[in-house]
């Protein structure tokens, strides 16, 4: 009953934010934008309001509704359920205006409070205040100005403030997301690599292509995507400079190129390669170009992905039959396998601390995506329902995953809070959406 | 169904063994008798040489695609006519160039099927270097599941997808 509730709720945002969306004056190179659909909600989560944030000028409002983008983050963080806009009965833009009896009947323990106004030159200035509603606490008070075109990305600032104040981490809100579309049918099928807000908002082309693009990869500092394309008929993998456009060829030898992934300082690619007549796990040094073989099988070894101390790399190979997950010292010597769950591990990704190995699991054919919790006893558990999910990826904080999944013939990507209590839907119209990949915290 | 079907190709199979044994190579399989070998493999692929027109012409040489088990890149006995009439065309014709292109179905991720696509792909290569072609005639590229032909989640439709097809680039 309460989820259900909460689900009316959510729908009512999600549509307002929609109508919400196109802002005016958006730049030409714009890709069409990903559907967003909260599909459950989690009534353990801590109840939170956002205000509607007050207009203080006699200027025309922007289109950004920072406080919906603040509400939408909190809610699909899994941490937080947030009051829906029509129980928001009283609309208090500052602190001094909480009548927190109201709110402590509505069973609130946090309200948001905020106003904008025009600044001149363009710019447009947001104040806002996080509140304690039971010890009637001011926990935050901030102001950041922003043209309006930014103001999605102060609100989602803002979220991150908010929620590291209440949570204890930091938030991963204002941070990108890196997916591939294919659009059309047959020999007209369009691919594109697409960066967007970490909502799904803004979506920007990296590169278009009539042939497969998979793999997105991003650089530890957010500038660069490593990734796969079939533009020349089989696989090669590039690196792309986000700002410039610019990008080199990495690799193209004979047979497969593919699986970027880069060295937690950004100096090496790991790939899979297989011109030496098998798949197997290589280290290029990015200013050198000089490649290390890591892995030596008869198997099939792919995916590559660094350990957060940069020693050792965990991989998928099949050297004991099917797909598992090893785990390989950069300096050789041998793999050890560490997974012994599951008929089908692959697709490895690694929160910020290791704590967490999130992989697609098989068995029999539903394909789900599994968290393997390294701090206890490796103990599984699923956080989607398959039966056609893969590539996980994490938000930097660790607390959210994007993966994709396929709803009929259609390929969707879901945001998942980490304990897989909380899903969006992120979905084209009319295309697919697939491979996935969440990029670091941005440097400002 | 299913088991009718194998009861008369088991038949089949024994009848048409009696009358060509010495012509078949079967491995040693204890658990099953008469072994499984292609119920047309025995048929001779061509008299003469062959010539681009047969390409479109000739029964055996006409298809082009080869499917395989899940998870498996080893060629079933029901394709080795196939890779026998393909390697006699690459032998008959020194200039005549192919790529096999490998793929699988959806089940699995985008890389590791990209790898799986190439077993396979590889695997019919060196089928027909056995018989004949020169490795320089063939080239392997993989699309692992990229390249679906069919996007139904059943087996059926996987089935489709997990081929590798021959795609003549001089004939």
């Amino acid at each position: 009953m309460m989820i259900r509730h909460l689900k009316a709720i959510f729908a009512a945002a999600l549509v307002a934010a929609v109508s919400a969306v196109v802002p005016a004056g958006i730049p030409v190179a714009r890709a069409q934008n990903l559907t967003l659909d909260i599909v459950n909600g989690v009534p353990s989560a801590i109840p939170i309001t956002v205000v509607p944030f007050a207009f203080e000028s006699a200027a025309t409002p922007p289109a950004t509704d920072v406080s919906e983008v603040i509400r939408n983050d909190l809610a699909r963080s899994g941490k937080f359920r947030t009051l829906g806009r029509q129980d928001i009965v009283e609309t208090p833009t500052r602190g001094s205006e909480i009548k927190f009896p109201t709110w402590k009947l509505l069973k609130q323990d946090y309200i948001v409070v905020g106003r904008e106004r025009d600044t001149g030159g363009g710019q447009v200035r947001v104040d806002f205040e996080l509140w304690d509603v039971t010890k009637q606490q001011q926990l935050l008070s901030l102001a950041y100005t922003a043209l309006p075109a930014d103001l999605r990305g102060v609100a989602h600032q803002i979220a991150d403030q908010i929620y590291q104040k209440i949570i204890g981490v930091p938030g991963a809100f204002y941070t990108r997301i890196a997916y591939v579309t294919a659009v059309g049918v047959g020999k007209g099928l369009q691919y594109s690599l697409i960066v967007a807000d970490s909502d799904g908002y803004n979506p920007q082309v990296v590169v278009h292509s009539l042939q497969p693009l998979l793999s997105p990869a991003w650089s530890p500092d957010g500038k660069k995507l490593a990734y796969v394309s079939f533009e020349h008929g089989d696989s090669a993998v590039y690196m792309q400079d986000l700002a410039t456009g610019a990008r080199q060829l990495i690799s193209a030898r004979k047979g497969i190129n593919g699986a970027p992934s880069f060295s937690p300082d950004g100096t090496k690619l790991a790939m899979c390669l297989s011109y030496g007549g098998n798949p197997e796990i290589y280290v290029m040094d990015l200013a050198t170009r000089q490649l290390t073989q890591l892995t030596h099988s008869m198997s099939i070894n792919t995916e590559p992905r660094w350990m957060p101390d940069g020693q050792s790399i965990v991989f998928t190979s099949d050297r004991s039959g099917k797909p598992q997950l090893y785990q390989e010292p950069l300096t050789g010597g041998g793999a050890t396998r560490i997974t012994f769950q599951g008929e089908y591990n692959s697709n490895v990704a690694i929160n910020y601390d290791a704590s967490q190995f999130a992989m697609m699991q098989g068995n029999g054919n539903v394909y789900r995506i599994a968290v393997m919790d390294r701090k206890l006893g490796n103990q599984v558990r699923f956080i989607s329902p398959g039966p056609m999910d893969e590539s996980p990826s994490f938000a930097p904080n660790g607390s959210m995953l994007l993966y994709a999944a396929s709803e009929g013939t259609r390929g969707v990507l879901y945001s998942v809070s980490d304990d897989g209590r909380i899903r969006q839907r992120l979905s084209l119209a009319n295309g697919d959406v697939q491979s996935p990949s969440w990029g670091p915290y941005r440097q400002h | 169904m299913n088991k009718t079907v194998r009861v008369t190709l088991a038949a089949l199979l024994s009848v048409g063994l009696a009358a060509c044994a010495s012509k078949q190579a079967v491995k040693p399989q204890p658990e099953q008798t008469p072994p499984p070998p292609p119920p047309v493999a025995t048929a001779p692929v061509a008299s003469g040489k062959y010539t681009p027109a047969d390409l479109d012409t000739d029964p055996c040489l006409r298809q082009r695609s080869i499917y395989f088990d899940f998870d498996k890149a080893d060629i079933k006995p029901q394709f080795q006519q196939i890779v026998a009439c393909q390697a006699k065309y690459l032998v008959d014709r020194p200039e005549a160039r192919m790529t096999l292109e490998g793929n699988t179905d959806e089940r699995g991720t985008r890389e590791y099927n990209l790898g799986l696509g190439e077993r396979r792909a590889k695997s019919v290569a060196s089928a027909l270097e056995a018989l004949g072609a020169s490795a320089g005639q063939i080239t392997v590229v993989s699309y692992g599941k990229e390249r679906p032909v069919c996007r139904e989640h059943n087996e059926t439709c996987w089935a489709k997808n997990r081929r590798v097809d021959i795609v003549y680039t001089a004939k």
